[in-house]
């Protein structure tokens, strides 16, 4: 019983550096800022959530059908952001207000469990049922250990073909790239897709390892905010920075709760400024994020 | 007490449970660790603290009334779901025995799934959603109404209401918060109203509002051109405000706002910001039973720990959280365990009479749900809650229409 | 539907609306000019509502009366948070200035959290429950006077920027950045200004806003929004815009709450928002990029 909390620290800081790993995709590689990452999670875990409440299709089914639908709504947000020229902090409105739209439109979709939530079965909780993904937290933490082992092997990848290349051109200097011959707008909406696929995962994870679905909380822009925290503390466009941003907030979360509950400090509001403190310590003198600098003493 | 005082005694008690020639330590001496974990941050945080006080003065009362000790390991899930998570699996892992809270419905079926999954008992004090004691779960129990009941109880005495009061409402105006607890009450009274044939009135508009809104000009606009002769209301405490508050702008004065089982116009909040204006307000909700022997002793511990405050203001709130943990700690007294699963048992056999909220005695069924539970009309009179009806428990008469109703 | 109704409804939304033009106005300053995402804009207009209330509280000043001191308060407050916090980051990435704001947001919520507690606080005057009877139209009295304050601190600011040579040198300073360089304009100085001229729209808009609504320390996201939505309807770095939009918005949202289901409200805005941007991203009176 000892470890279980520590699993389900660790599974949760997985989960976050795997979310941030995929947002990282369209950002730090396109340099496409989406500030309304929460409505891939929020329709990949009510696709697969849905198929299973009212179907009881099992998860392995409603994966492709959650990435079918996050992709179609990434690239009908990328396109009409592209073509239309939209970009920067413009662009970023824009994810927020699909985010937004989407959340309120979730609570009025009472098919879906409305405001009141969407609450999945349990099946069981000790044997490991891989086919409907049930089991001990030890097997969602193995989930989330082996999706975040394939996302850093994806990237890696993805970092060292020709797509990534093209997306570095495209993150310094758009013009000139496309003065190069590069077609940039396939490329970008490539990098989108890849990250609402990605994505999808979160949600469908998320969907099956909570199994209560709130629009409230999973569309809600807090949760986008939270994706993109590691990265950015982490690094973005880096390899590792979304893990080690994931893992350095988290750990300093609790940290500070038991820090304050040691010294006695139990005044409502007071660890969140203290979070919010480092935070703007690390924007500011550590502009690029915590691993860089790592990055370059262990001489990687 | 604080984790490192906490570590401390564990290693005294393990010490001792060691060294005892039976190796084990005996029952009674022991302490049930009872982990209370509610909002007492964030937007709930008023309501969270109010429940806190409930917590805070029953290892007292029930070191009196039961013999036995117990102990307080107080979490703040910060109105936040996930924090909710966490925080019950760090009060498992530091030595919970029983979980108790957490007000709300989302945070409470969070808190369920990690009940379940660690085998540690988990009573709710408040939370509506009726899903919660569906799901089949071996470890959670719930002594509160859900949303079903709170309806039926609430249009029961809605009607009793009426007869009092010699009135006949026809039309009634129905305006709900669009958030989990006000769609499950919405649910409930579009099943059972039609139903309830003995009930002279009839809903002729029914408005949702988002909760976190802070401007209800339309929605006010909508109800009061329905022309209906009272307001219909199920709401949370901000927006309860912010609707009086616009109800008067407008300048629209129907016979009354009666709740048929929500939050907000009987909070301590709602007099101190109205004034005047909070005044006859009715909210039809689980209450504690004023003449109850219980509720005179939780009373007098309540004004020991707290002298500027009155009970009334934090009735439901603190003495079903006081309740949640009584449940807890009879149990123990029964299971002489602090096992989990022999607790979890005893608490399956709970059948407390002597008690402080209205209705039947303290048993829960198989789903772990208690039936049976009643409800209260609570009217604002003179800027404090007051039992008006049943008439059993009240201690004022009940008034309706309010003064100031303008036939529109 | 009674015409009664929808009158009375569009005159609140007119109302509200101008003084969430005002909230805007700061933002489309701040964001035209200095071109930096204040993503704590509705997190300064919360500290001036409580300032307001702590004014009241203490010295039993009417809401606009508390305008004036409140407005050289955060005017100082908003050039030295360019000053000192902001300007490094003018240069960086986007997504580095909008975490710089988003993390001094989440200071300014938990600071208000920790200092005034999580229940709502407010003002109560006497003239704030009365309405003005035009016809069959309620006109909300301080709804209306709120509306004044807005259009008039509106005003001074249009005046200021069109005929005041500060003002002339900001707007070049928007226009070219180069050439106001190359002209000699001390930049820093007037993007620290600008910064303050915003935040005293923020101090102003806040006062007047208490009056309708209670604070509480978790508002400010959602005006940030609000604000930016405003900003892009009604065209960036366009004043006249900002409080078009802003009425835009706010009649938008109360006729759709009418005729829609008022839960739905702001779908409609974001809805528009969407619209906005791809179909006119220079906004309504913004000019052609």
């Amino acid at each position: 019983m000892a470890g279980n909390y520590a699993l389900s620290v660790v599974t949760l800081i997985l989960y976050f550096a795997y979310t941030g790993q995929a947002w990282n995709v369209m950002m730090g590689f396109a340099g496409q800022l989406s500030l309304g990452h929460s409505l891939y999670v929020g329709v990949g875990a009510y696709a697969a959530g849905g198929l299973f409440f009212h179907y009881g299709i099992g998860p392995w089914a409603g994966l492709p059908l959650a990435i079918l639908f996050c992709v179609a709504l990434g690239l009908i947000i990328g396109f009409l952001a592209f073509r239309f020229g939209i970009s920067g902090v413009y662009f970023a409105l824009l994810t927020i207000a699909f985010a937004e739209f989407t959340r309120i439109g979730f609570d009025h979709l009472d098919w879906l469990g409305g405001p009141g939530g969407m609450f999945l079965k349990v099946a069981q909780r000790d044997t490991w049922d891989i086919l409907n993904f049930r089991g001990p937290p030890l097997m969602y933490y193995y989930a989330m250990l082996f999706l975040c082992g394939a996302a850093l092997a994806l990237c890696s990848w993805l970092l060292k073909s020709k797509a990534g290349y093209y997306w570095q051109a495209i993150r310094e200097n758009e013009e000139a790239a496309q003065a190069l011959g590069i077609n940039t707008f396939r490329w970008k909406m490539l990098a989108v897709a890849i990250s609402s696929a990605m994505t999808a995962v979160s949600g469908v994870f998320f969907a099956f390892y909570y199994n209560n679905l709130f629009p409230e909380q999973i569309f809600h822009i807090s949760r986008s905010i939270e994706i993109i925290l590691g990265p950015i503390i982490g690094g973005i466009g880096t390899l590792f920075g979304p893990i080690l941003g994931a893992a350095v907030l988290t750990l300093l979360s609790d940290g500070i709760t038991d820090g304050l509950a040691a010294l006695g400090w139990e005044i409502p509001g007071i660890k969140q400024v203290f979070y919010g403190v480092v935070l703007l310590a690390v924007i500011m003198f550590l502009p690029n994020g915590i691993w860089p600098p790592i990055a370059r003493k262990l001489k990687l | 007490m604080d984790r490192r005082t906490f570590n401390r005694n564990i290693a005294v008690a393990g010490a001792a449970a060691a060294f005892s020639p039976f190796g084990i330590v005996r029952a009674q001496s022991q302490k049930l660790k009872v982990g209370v974990i509610l909002p007492r941050s964030g937007y709930l945080g008023f309501i969270g603290q109010s429940c806190q006080k409930g917590a805070d003065l029953a290892p007292g009362v029930i070191k009196e009334m039961l013999g036995v000790d117990i102990e307080l390991m107080n979490a703040d899930f910060e109105s936040n779901v996930d924090t909710a998570r966490t925080r019950a699996e760090r009060l498992i892992q530091e030595g919970a025995n029983v979980l108790v809270g957490p007000f709300d419905s989302g945070a409470a079926a969070a808190i369920a799934q990690v009940a379940e999954q660690r085998g540690v008992p988990f009573v709710i004090n408040i939370a509506a959603a009726p899903q919660i004691t569906e799901q089949g779960y071996k470890y959670v129990f719930r002594n509160f109404q859900t949303a079903g009941d709170i309806v039926r109880n609430g249009l029961d005495l809605i009607g009793e209401l009426f007869q009092a009061t010699n009135t006949v409402p026809r039309t009634a105006v129905y305006m709900h918060v669009n958030d989990t607890f006000g769609q499950a009450m919405t649910k409930g009274i579009g099943a059972l109203l039609p139903r309830r044939t003995q009930l002279p009135f009839k809903i002729v508009d029914t408005i949702s509002y988002d909760p976190a809104a802070k401007d209800l000009t339309v929605e006010v606009s909508k109800a009061k051109a329905s022309n209906a002769d009272f307001l219909l209301l199920v709401c949370r405490l901000n927006d309860a405000i912010i609707l009086r508050r616009e109800m008067v702008k407008q300048r629209w004065n129907p016979m009354g706002i009666i709740s048929p089982g929500s939050p907000g116009m009987y909070e301590e909040q709602y007099y101190k910001t109205l004034g005047k204006l909070s005044e006859y307000s009715i909210s039809n909700v689980p209450w504690y039973n004023p003449a109850a022997k219980l509720t005179k002793i939780v009373e007098k511990a309540f004004l020991k720990q707290n002298p500027k405050d009155r009970l009334e203001f934090h009735g439901l709130n603190a003495g079903f959280t006081f309740e949640a943990i009584l449940v807890a700690a009879d149990a123990f007294r029964r299971a002489k365990s602090t096992d989990p699963k022999v607790l979890a048992d005893a608490i399956r056999q709970t059948n407390i009479t002597e008690k402080m909220t209205l209705g039947g005695p303290i048993k829960f069924n198989e789903k772990g749900q208690v039936e049976g539970i009643g409800s209260a009309c609570v009217q604002n009179r003179n800027l404090l809650p007051t039992v008006v009806l049943p008439t059993g428990a009240a201690t004022a008469k009940p008034v309706f229409p309010m003064p100031g109703y303008k036939k529109a | 539907m009674s015409f009664d109704l929808v009158a009375n409804v569009v005159v609140a939304g007119v109302l509200t609306g101008l003084v969430y033009g005002l909230m805007a106005l700061g933002l489309s300053v701040i964001f035209g000019v200095v071109r930096v995402v204040n993503f704590a804009h509705g997190e300064m207009m919360t500290i001036a509502m409580y300032a307001a209330t702590v004014l009241f509280a203490s010295l039993g000043l009417d809401p606009f009366l508390c305008i004036l001191p409140a407005a050289l308060a955060f005017f100082l407050f908003g050039y030295v948070l360019q000053a000192g916090l902001i300007n490094p980051f003018i240069t960086r990435p986007e997504h580095s200035q909008f975490m710089l704001l988003v993390a001094v947001a989440i200071i300014m919520v938990n600071a208000l959290l920790m200092i005034f507690g999580p229940s709502a606080r407010s003002i109560q005057v006497d003239y704030q429950l009365e309405s003005f009877e035009i016809g069959k139209i309620l006109v909300d009295k301080a709804r209306l006077f709120a509306a004044l304050a807005a259009v008039v601190t509106a005003g001074l600011l249009f005046s200021f920027f069109k005929f005041s040579l500060i003002g002339k040198a900001i707007r070049a300073c928007a226009d070219n950045h180069l050439g106001a360089l190359v002209v000699g304009l001390d930049v820093k100085k007037l993007y620290a200004l600008t910064f303050g001229l915003g935040s005293v729209c923020v101090a102003v808009a806040g006062c007047a806003m208490v009056l309708l609504v209670d604070v509480t320390p978790p508002l400010g996201p959602a005006y940030t929004l609000l604000a930016f939505v405003i900003v892009i309807v009604g065209g960036l770095g366009s004043m006249p815009g900002a409080l078009l939009g802003g009425v835009l918005i706010g009649v938008s949202e109360a006729l759709a709450g009418l005729l829609i289901a008022p839960s739905a409200k702001s779908m409609f805005s974001f809805g528009l928002l969407i619209l906005i941007l791809l179909l006119r991203p220079q906004g309504l009176l913004g000019k052609n990029p």
